[in-house]
């Protein structure tokens, strides 16, 4: 008996303020005029993708107490965005990260629940928690929570606008409404009916074990780094594992790793691009930043052509703001040096090595192969493709690799359902009354 | 008497809560056909409805030319992002955003947020106030240029031309600069319904377009001479301010007017001056208030969006248009143009030209 090949699931990120956004290609456009959102969106859904993405940013990164200046800087806020974007697209499902630690549920469910109704279902929501006390000094709140607070807030908050989206009856009556918790005190009537798909889809990306388990008793998706084979597996049983304790099966939870790719008409000339690529993206002034960014400490007298420093990194340094650190700064440089001991590699070919993220490098054959092997071999649900470039940068993936994925029967040759979690093959949340 | 100045029109096209974005963008196309400058939509936590700034960013893809002017209450949400979220609207639209700022004053509206008790509106003014102000100056925060892509330094903005607005105000603090740089305006327009005390002061200092709600011409000049004179006291040219008279309108099933007019006595509605009639005869009302120098033009709320707004359109403002007192298309693209209002300057960026002439 032959089974059907499991089926995976696509979303675009948009390329904007990330250090893989190559903008010195002469192809690069605007990472804030609507048209680039447009065209990025348009090529998703053309390419009949589950969801186009938006990251958010609540501060401008630092570097050393400067802003930091090398990567894309600047971008649009999300919902408003996406509501925009629900105007040219049809089926496309329009998701926004947004911070669970500088919001209030009222609003932000009345935002997604809006983004619902006027997209007709395709409204999903990436919940973060912000790694970064700097942030909180544009908001009310202020400081910071640590990392467990942040995310029983997040749970809380969750919870919350779930109880706020359920209390409008089916037939569309408001009802009175109250929650009163640990974090939160919301008491009133919600403004709008239930949404079209039940509640826009909730998507986590945080991976602690804290954000773990948010994710396994809350989200619907999970946005994730662990993009190789070996590390997506073990991420994968980790996160499904934890699943069963809150009464749910392992398919109610999607895993999709945000992976770039680079493709060119052979395998060899897509590895050629790919390594071009990666010099772009760590330019001599990169590789310094990622550097001290390990470091902790001003490393500015060091050639990026020469050795590591000899000093050891500071561990609890402030020099970096806005930026997820890569992991314990004394493990992290240690790996470094001894790859850069064993393959003589200068500063900037290290971060090279050693920053380098999963991605899909290949002609249009191979990648697709290897997408849908990553599926099959339970390291993935599907991908968030992180293209490097705007807003072109997924043109080449929609023309060439989606017919492929297509032929191999692993990924829908049309929408077959309006929402968002249609495409995702969730079922819509039952009605609490 | 002074030149006649520019006429200008705006429309309320909220009404009983919808939820579907076809209705919204019907009627913001059926104002723009009308060569309208704006058209806002009225919200607030405290009643059915979507989301207004969401609602109106739908629309901006959908059309060309019309000014869209949300309602945007300050007690509640955070001004960072409010004004990331106005910025937004002003991208979105290529240039057309504005952002007409309330105050929510009840304990029902502070009870779904559990974070500070209802406050007097004064107070709430104030603040309202204040988060105008941190707005512009995050708007500003980007100087136009900021952004250099110099592949030879590897830079992709000039960090000099990125501040920090350190806003201290009585109830919260921004570090900034913003995450959204400059919209294309500069500064999106600010609306303030500044008839009453403790609005009309906020609005005196903050406001690009004043709405003011009375009864009749004389009512509506006073109030308009005393934004004007107090824009001037916080240092601003009262050129700057463009002052709308207020009205409900129900053009019922009647082609001319059953009650002429509002000049007769007091308004008839809570919300304002309610005019009932028929549409040639509020196009008369217009032409001569605005003759007689009394406002700079009409905010119009129907009374039934759908129905009043095609007899505004199709009934008033062609006839206007066919008077020569308004105009038949938009000659500009963005909400300033219409409205005749400059660009600012970028604040920050005078003080980095007044850095350098010191030098
Ligand atoms: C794949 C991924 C994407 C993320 N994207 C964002 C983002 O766009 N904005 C943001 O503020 N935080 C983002 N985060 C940060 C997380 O929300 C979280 O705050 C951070 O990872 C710290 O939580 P953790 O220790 O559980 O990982 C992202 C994290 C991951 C793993």
């Amino acid at each position: 008996m032959t089974t059907a090949p499991k089926q995976l699931h696509l979303a675009a990120h948009f390329p904007g303020v990330n250090n893989t956004t190559v903008w010195a290609d002469p192809r690069s456009g605007s990472q804030i005029d609507f048209s680039s959102f447009e065209h990025l969106a348009r090529t998703a859904e053309r390419g009949l993708f589950d969801f186009f993405f938006l990251a958010e940013g609540l501060r401008l990164r630092e570097h050393n107490g400067l802003i930091h200046d090398l990567d894309v800087v600047g971008r649009p806020e999300s919902l408003t965005v996406l509501n925009a974007l629900a105007a040219v697209t049809d089926r496309l499902g329009l998701a926004a990260t947004v911070n669970a630690t500088f919001n209030e549920p009222f609003e932000l469910a009345r935002r997604l629940a809006t983004l619902d109704h006027l997209s007709e279902g395709r409204a999903g929501w990436n919940v973060v928690t912000s790694s970064d006390a700097f942030t909180g000094e544009n908001f009310r709140r202020g400081g910071y929570l640590d990392r467990a607070a942040r995310y029983t807030r997040a749970a809380e908050f969750v919870a919350t606008a779930r109880e706020l989206w359920d209390s409008w009856t089916p037939d569309g009556t408001p009802r009175p409404f109250a929650h009163h918790g640990e974090h939160f005190s919301v008491e009133g009537e919600f403004t709008l009916p239930r949404c079209p798909q039940g509640h826009p889809v909730v998507i986590q990306a945080g991976d602690s074990a804290e954000g773990r388990e948010f994710a396994a008793s809350a989200a619907d998706v999970i946005f994730t780094r662990h993009g190789t084979l070996e590390a997506g597996r073990a991420f994968y049983v980790d996160v499904k594992g934890r699943l069963a304790k809150y009464g749910r099966e392992p398919d109610e939870l999607k895993i999709m790793p945000g992976v770039g790719f680079v493709l060119g008409d052979t395998d060899a000339e897509a590895r050629e691009k790919a390594a071009a690529l990666r010099l772009q993206q760590v330019s001599p002034q990169n590789a310094m930043l990622a550097l001290e960014q390990v470091w902790g400490r001003d490393l500015s007298s060091y050639d990026p052509d020469g050795p590591l420093p000899e000093a050891d990194p500071v561990p609890d340094s402030e020099l970096v703001q806005g930026r997820v650190r890569l992991g314990d700064p004394l493990a992290v440089a240690a790996r470094w040096r001894a790859l850069s001991r064993q393959k003589g590699l200068s500063i900037r070919q290290t971060v090279i090595e050693a920053t380098t993220r999963q991605s899909f490098v290949g002609s249009p054959g191979t990648v697709a192969a290897e997408l849908a092997e990553f599926v099959a071999a339970g390291a993935a649900d599907g991908f968030i493709l992180v293209p490097n470039l705007t807003p072109g940068g997924l043109d080449d993936f929609v023309d060439r690799v989606v017919p492929l994925l297509q032929e191999r029967g692993v990924f829908r040759s049309a929408y077959t359902g309006s929402t968002l979690r249609s495409h995702l093959g969730l079922a819509e949340p039952v009605w609490k009354g | 008497m002074p030149p006649i100045r520019p006429l200008h029109l705006a429309a309320e096209i909220g009404g009983p809560p919808r939820y579907e974005p076809e209705h919204y963008t019907a009627l913001a196309r059926l104002a723009e056909q009308g060569a309208l400058d704006f058209v806002t939509l009225g919200d607030s936590f405290a009643r059915p409805g979507p989301d207004a700034l969401a609602v109106l960013s739908r629309v901006a893809p959908a059309t060309r030319r019309i000014g869209l002017v949300p309602t945007v209450t300050t007690t509640h949400t955070e001004p960072f992002h409010v004004s990331s979220a106005v910025a937004t609207l002003d991208w979105v639209s290529r240039g057309r955003a504005g952002w007409q700022a309330d105050v929510s004053t009840t304990g029902a509206e502070a009870r779904l947020f559990g974070r500070r008790p209802a406050a007097p509106a004064a107070e709430l003014w104030r603040e309202a106030g204040e988060v105008a102000d941190v707005g512009a100056r995050l708007w500003d925060s980007w100087e136009d240029d900021a952004e250099i892509r110099d592949t030879a330094t590897g830079r992709f903005v000039d960090r000099d031309k990125l501040h920090y607005v350190d806003f201290e105000g009585a109830t919260f603090r921004v570090r900034g600069p913003a995450i959204v740089p400059r919209p294309p305006q500069g500064r999106p327009v600010v609306v303030i319904d500044g008839t009453a005390e403790p609005a009309r002061q906020t609005a005196a200092r903050h406001a690009d377009v004043v709405l003011v709600r009375a009864t009749t011409p004389e009512r509506t000049a006073r109030i308009r001479d005393d934004v004007r004179r107090r824009a001037e006291a916080h240092g601003r040219h009262p050129d700057t301010l463009r002052v709308l008279a207020a009205l409900t309108v129900d053009l019922g099933d009647a082609e001319s007017a059953p009650e002429p007019g509002l000049a007769s006595g007091p308004p008839l509605a809570a919300h304002g001056t309610y005019y009932r009639g028929g549409p040639v005869d509020l196009a008369d009302l217009i032409g001569r208030w605005h003759r007689a120098g009394a406002v700079d033009g009409f905010h119009l709320t129907p009374i039934t969006p759908g129905r009043d707004l095609e007899r505004i359109v199709n009934g008033t403002v062609a006839l206007l248009q066919h008077r020569s007192l308004f105009r038949t298309f938009h000659p500009g693209g963005t909400l300033r143009e219409h409205l005749g209002l400059a660009r600012p300057a970028n604040r920050y960026a005078r003080d980095h030209v007044l850095r350098g002439e010191r030098a």
